[in-house]
Order: C-alpha cells, then sequence, then structure tokens
C-alpha cells in the first residue's frame, strides 16, 4: 500500500502534533521557534507572572525590538527623534521580562538587532519543517523556507511561553500556482499585490497557502519572503513556499544554521518536505506571472491595485471603494503616473533586505531626491545596514538626498514617530496602506524598492522601468 | 479568568464597511501600553476624534443612539490586518460583546473568542436586515449558536471547543498547561532535530 499524497502543509503539521483534535478539542501543536517583540508581549509576560508560570523552553524563543523603537541614529536629531515616555516604558519591559525569564534579546545597537521577519531568516533561526509563531501577523514571511508560520495575539503568546504550544483548528490548504516568468523591471512585490489584487484579500482566510510554480522556483529566497511576507494580506494564515536548492544555499552558514553531521540529518529530512505528486489541497488558484507590470496600490486595502501605468477604477456602487477614493482623494479615471507625493518610505519586512536596497540604489545612483521631498531608507536589520554600508549603497542614498536611518519598523507602522502628517502622500514599499497606517490622515501607495526610488528621485509616481 | 457568556441582547450600532483593519479599530500609536485595559477611548480613534480630539458627531459610534450597544455590524473582512489583541481589548473595553459580519480575519476571531467577544458570522440575507436596522433589538444565544433579530433568526459558526469555553468561562492556557505530560513526551520524542 502506498502511502497518501502529502501537501507540504500536512506533513509540517502532522509533524507537530502534540495531541491530535477530537470532535470538541482543537489540535495541540509544538511550537519550535517564537519570536518576541516589544509591543504585542507584555501583557503576556504579565499573565505568566499571573500564574506563577515560567518559559517553558527559553532557547526556542528570540527576542528583538523594531516596533516602536526610534531609527535616527543615536547621534541624530531631526524632527522624529522622540519616542513617547509610554514607549519608551515599554521597552524597558521587554528588557525586564527577557531577563527575568531568561530570554535572548537584541536590543538598538545589538550586532543581531532588526525587524523580527529580517532577523530570524538571515541568523538562520528559520529553517525548513519548523512551525514558526510571533505575536505579529507578518509571520508568514518565514513560511519562504518552507516553515509554517503564522501570527498570534498576544494570548497566544502567552499560551506558547508557557507550554511551547498552542490550540489549533486545522487550516485547509489553497495552492496558488504562479506560471510563466516574472518580466525585467517587474519585482516579487509587484507579483504578490498583483496576486492580492485579482484574488481578493479575503481569499486566503481559513486556509495555508502554498505558492509553487515556475515563477515562484525562480525568485531568490529573499524574493519568496516577498511574496510569503503578503500572504497574510490576502487573508492566508500562513504562506510557503517548498524548500530547493535556493533554500539550502541560502541557509548553509547561518549562525544559527545545523553545522557538519547536524546539517547533513537536518538536509535530508528537509528534502522530503515538499508536497508530493498528487497531493491534493482543499482549493487551487493559478496566476500568470508573464503578464505582470509594477503594480501600485490606489486605495486603502492592499488588494486595491493597478498596474502602474492604468487609470483608477471606477467604485460605481461599491461604498468601501468610494470611501477609500474619497480617503486618497482620487477620482476615477484618474492616472497616476505623474502624481506629486511628498515621502518615500523604503524598508519594513516586505522590502528592507539587501536586495531591495541594492535594487532601489540602482535607481538612486547619479540622481537627486526633490528638496520637497522626504526619502526614508530605513534597512530591516543591523546585518542588512552593515552590509549596505560595505557595499556603499548608504552613501548612494545619503548623496540622492535620502535618510539613511538604523534599523526597525518605521514608518511601516508609525509607531515610533516616523510618520506622515494628515493628507500626505507617500510612495512605500510597505505592506499595509490602511487609512492612517503611516500616521493619521497619510496616504500611502504600496509599491516595490523599484517603484519608490523611481519616485524618490523625481517626486512623482514614476514607472521604475523608465529609470532602471 | 473569562466570565461565561451564554446569552445576549442589546442593540446594535451599525458601521457597513467592508475590510475594517485593525489599524482602524486601534491606531498602532496606542500600542504602547503594557496592559489590557483602557483602550475603549481610543476605539476607531480616527474615525471617531477630528485632528483635535473632537468627536465627530456623524460617525455612528458618537451618535447618542448607540450609547449602550454592545453589539457592533459591520461589512465583511473584519479585522483583517495585524495580529494585535489591542483591537478586541479595545472593543470590549468599549462595551462591545460581540461583533456581526458577513466575515472574519482568522487571527482577529482567535483574538476576540480568547477576549469574550463574540465574532458573529452570518449570511448576506441576515447582514441585509441587520444593516437596514441599525440600533435594532437582537439577541444572540451562544449555546444555540444563533442570532434573533425580530421573527428573523440565523445560525452563526463556533468551533466546538470555543463554544465550550465562552459557555463555561474556560481558560485555554489552563487547557494547555494539563496536557504537560503529551508535551513532554512530544519534547522527548524530538530530542536532538534541528
Ligand atoms: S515592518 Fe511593518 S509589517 Fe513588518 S513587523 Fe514591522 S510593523 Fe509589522
Amino acid at each position: 500500500m502506498s502511502a497518501k499524497p502529502l501537501t507540504l502543509f500536512e506533513k509540517l503539521w502532522d509533524a507537530h502534533i502534540v495531541k491530535p483534535a477530537t470532535a470538541e478539542t482543537p489540535a495541540t501543536l509544538y511550537v519550535d521557534l517564537h519570536l518576541v517583540h516589544e509591543v504585542t508581549s507584555p501583557q503576556a509576560f504579565s499573565v505568566l507572572r499571573e500564574r506563577g508560570c515560567k518559559v517553558r523552553r527559553p532557547e526556542r524563543t528570540k527576542a528583538t525590538m523594531d516596533h516602536a523603537i526610534p531609527t535616527l541614529p543615536s547621534n541624530g536629531g531631526g524632527p522624529f527623534a522622540a519616542v513617547t515616555a509610554e514607549a519608551l516604558a515599554q521597552i524597558g519591559e521587554l528588557e525586564r521580562n527577557c531577563r527575568e525569564f531568561g530570554i535572548e534579546l537584541y536590543p538598538p545597537g545589538h550586532e543581531r538587532q532588526g525587524i523580527v521577519h529580517v532577523i530570524a531568516p538571515e541568523l538562520g533561526l528559520s529553517r525548513p519543517g519548523m512551525t514558526i509563531v510571533c505575536g505579529d501577523s507578518h509571520t508568514s514571511t518565514h513560511g519562504a523556507l518552507g516553515a509554517l508560520a503564522f501570527g498570534i495575539g498576544t494570548s497566544q503568546v502567552a499560551h506558547v511561553l508557557a507550554s511551547q504550544c498552542l490550540l489549533l483548528e486545522r487550516p485547509k490548504t489553497l495552492a496558488i500556482d504562479v506560471g510563466g516568468r516574472v518580466p525585467a523591471g517587474v519585482t516579487a512585490k509587484d507579483l504578490v499585490l498583483g496576486l492580492i489584487a485579482r484574488l481578493g484579500t479575503g481569499c486566503g482566510t481559513g486556509h495555508a497557502a502554498e505558492f509553487r510554480g515556475e515563477a515562484i522556483r525562480a525568485l531568490s529566497m529573499e524574493e519568496r519572503m516577498t511574496v510569503c511576507n503578503m500572504a497574510v494580506e490576502m487573508g492566508a494564515r500562513a504562506g510557503m513556499v517548498a524548500p530547493d536548492e535556493a533554500t539550502y544555499q541560502y541557509l548553509a552558514g547561518r549562525p544559527f544554521s545545523p553545522k557538519g553531521a547536524a546539517w547533513d540529518a537536518a538536509l535530508a529530512r528537509w528534502r522530503k518536505l515538499p508536497s508530493d505528486e498528487g497531493a491534493v489541497f482543499d482549493r487551487e488558484e493559478s496566476f500568470d506571472a508573464g503578464s505582470l507590470a509594477p503594480m501600485i496600490s490606489y486605495g486603502t486595502s492592499p488588494g486595491m491595485a493597478i498596474p502602474i501605468d492604468h487609470a483608477v477604477p471606477d467604485p460605481g456602487s461599491d461604498a468601501s471603494l468610494q470611501k477609500a477614493l474619497g480617503y486618497m482623494g482620487l477620482v476615477p479615471g484618474e492616472r497616476l503616473l505623474g502624481r506629486a507625493i511628498d515621502v518615500v518610505f523604503i524598508g519594513s519586512c516586505t522590502n528592507s533586505r539587501i536586495s531591495d536596497l541594492r535594487l532601489a540604489a540602482r535607481v538612486f545612483a547619479g540622481r537627486r531626491v526633490p528638496s520637497s521631498l522626504k526619502v526614508l531608507v530605513v534597512p530591516g536589520s543591523r546585518q542588512v545596514k552593515r552590509q549596505a554600508e560595505a557595499e556603499g549603497l548608504d552613501r548612494i542614498f545619503r548623496e540622492a538626498g535620502a535618510e539613511w536611518r538604523d534599523p526597525g519598523c518605521s514608518m511601516c507602522l508609525a509607531m515610533n514617530g516616523d510618520r506622515l502628517e494628515p493628507g500626505q502622500y507617500a510612495v512605500a514599499t510597505s505592506n499595509r496602506n490602511f487609512e492612517g497606517r503611516q500616521g493619521s490622515g497619510g496616504r500611502t501607495f504600496l509599491a516595490s524598492p523599484a517603484t519608490a526610488a523611481a519616485a524618490a528621485v523625481s517626486g512623482r509616481i514614476t514607472d521604475p522601468r523608465e529609470l532602471l | 479568568m473569562p466570565e461565561p457568556i451564554r446569552r445576549l441582547e442589546s442593540k446594535t450600532v451599525v458601521l457597513p464597511i467592508d475590510n475594517i483593519d485593525t489599524d482602524q479599530i486601534i491606531p498602532a500609536r496606542f500600542l504602547t501600553v503594557t496592559t489590557r485595559q483602557g483602550l475603549g477611548p481610543r476605539l476607531f480613534a480616527d474615525w471617531r476624534y477630528d485632528a483635535e480630539g473632537r468627536p465627530r458627531p456623524e460617525f455612528a459610534l458618537n451618535r447618542p443612539q448607540a450609547a449602550g450597544a454592545q453589539v457592533l455590524v459591520a461589512g465583511h473582512n473584519f479585522g483583517c490586518g495585524s495580529s494585535r489583541e489591542h483591537a478586541p481589548w479595545a472593543l470590549a473595553d468599549a462595551g462591545f460583546k460581540a461583533v456581526v459580519a458577513t466575515s472574519f480575519a482568522d487571527i482577529f476571531r482567535g483574538n476576540a473568542l480568547k477576549n469574550g467577544l463574540l465574532p458573529v458570522q452570518v449570511d448576506q440575507k441576515t447582514h441585509g436586515k441587520l444593516l437596514a436596522a441599525p440600533g435594532a433589538l437582537v439577541v444572540i444565544d451562544v449555546e444555540a449558536q444563533t442570532i434573533a433579530l425580530g421573527s428573523h433568526s440565523a445560525p452563526f459558526p463556533l468551533a466546538p471547543f470555543a463554544r465550550y469555553c465562552l459557555l463555561q468561562g474556560v481558560d485555554e492556557l489552563q487547557f494547555l498547561l494539563s496536557q504537560e505530560p503529551a508535551i513532554a513526551a512530544y519534547e522527548a520524542r524530538h530530542a536532538g532535530e534541528v
């Protein structure tokens, strides 16, 4: 009897079952890696104290500071320097919690500090076959390495700290087949924005999505992270890509990657993870990458995105879309190309890795940012920052007139004082264009690092293919 | 320990908008808190107040009729976006006990249930009736998994364990901790794997 063909998700799920689901109770799933940051953890540690619990597996728990910390280099100044006293207290609370419960913490200035979804892959903490959780929805990013990774709420952060487990209903499986090849001048960000625009922000609800097909296989690891990062923007519980040679090459030699015989053993296990021939998904969708153009969002939900040279669509009787266009100050039929903007933000766990910065630098090189524009380039981690500086990218950004910041979430969620003023327009490489996401009243156009850089050097929404 | 919830009777307040994300429910600048309480006044802050912090009279939650409503009716994909549990904390702190929508984002649904806030997912027809009758009295029966508006009654889905926890006021962490032997056995089976 041959075994039933299984999907990547099913293999990971089955391998982590501590106690299977019953008719009355959900499954208990083991968590291999728990990532913690300052904003969604304080109340969870309070629960541990109230209950007298310890952190069950401190060595499977890593903490960083990213959301609320300032990104101005410590010797800097400027209008956005301050974070609030409450934010400082929250940062202090994470330090205290990590000390008390024995968790390794990467605070600002530490060589491993950065945005949680940037540092865990680059340190080799996130690996194929693992279950990875964090009190942050973009934990889906780590699925790019062939892991089952998803965001959890603070109550669940407490559950994992105390028990290393979660009670979960099993999500359904969704295959997203991406055929063709992404054309020149088009990036992984355009691919995922195109996917969400086509499939909708609710298409993944209740599902773990596996991205597969020729176009996905051709992506670098960092590009796969960009795609999986935004899986949550289509509502998916998790986004995943099966591990392959690119994954193994990426992981080899990273600080937490296994070494020697342990590496060989891990590799043998990882090679068995990809979905089996004939495995059945609960749902399948397909998409052609070959006809993609650079994408830009025009509304207040990531699914409201169009090819950059298209016109803003007519909302008809769709009240949500009407409201979105009203907020954005756009009229149906209008073209976005050439529209003046106020701020450019290059950063976030979607697009702040070294390949993103290299791409942006290609557009910046030899050009100048108009003086009316504020441009922030915020590397995703200390390591990315160091690498960029070794390659001279920081000089290119600064000579063009952009600000070169310290790693953090920064203007992606505008918690730390880096924010838009009411009414301002930004082109941003982050993942959410919700009303006020980048500051009350601020208006966001989501795009790739190439498109953001093109907007930065022209002061207007510009097709990056003209400048690459 | 959460309070058990069996039945809820309340007037509604209606926000007929799709994709209400957690940044609208509670903007990020208010996430620097280290407790669960006190977020109610910040709920929907950017819709509720103008730039000077004055309540906008036209916003549904600011209308006098909304006072005391425990049931919020919204559009599809409610609670999408960030995983912040501050969203259900803020809703609960503002007095809400249930949100009714045609669909919910996964993480929000889970977070809400853990805080005794009911995500009530209804069909289009029921939703249409609720939208058409802002302020109407509804009865939500957790045990029967129904929501009733006048003579119209509709079922809503609730996972058995979530229903059990709501009805009994059971705490999931205690349930997990009681599985210690199974967790230890799992760890022993997988020792040495990386
Ligand atoms: S960069 Fe933005 S999306 Fe990513 S973890 Fe930080 S706040 Fe969340």
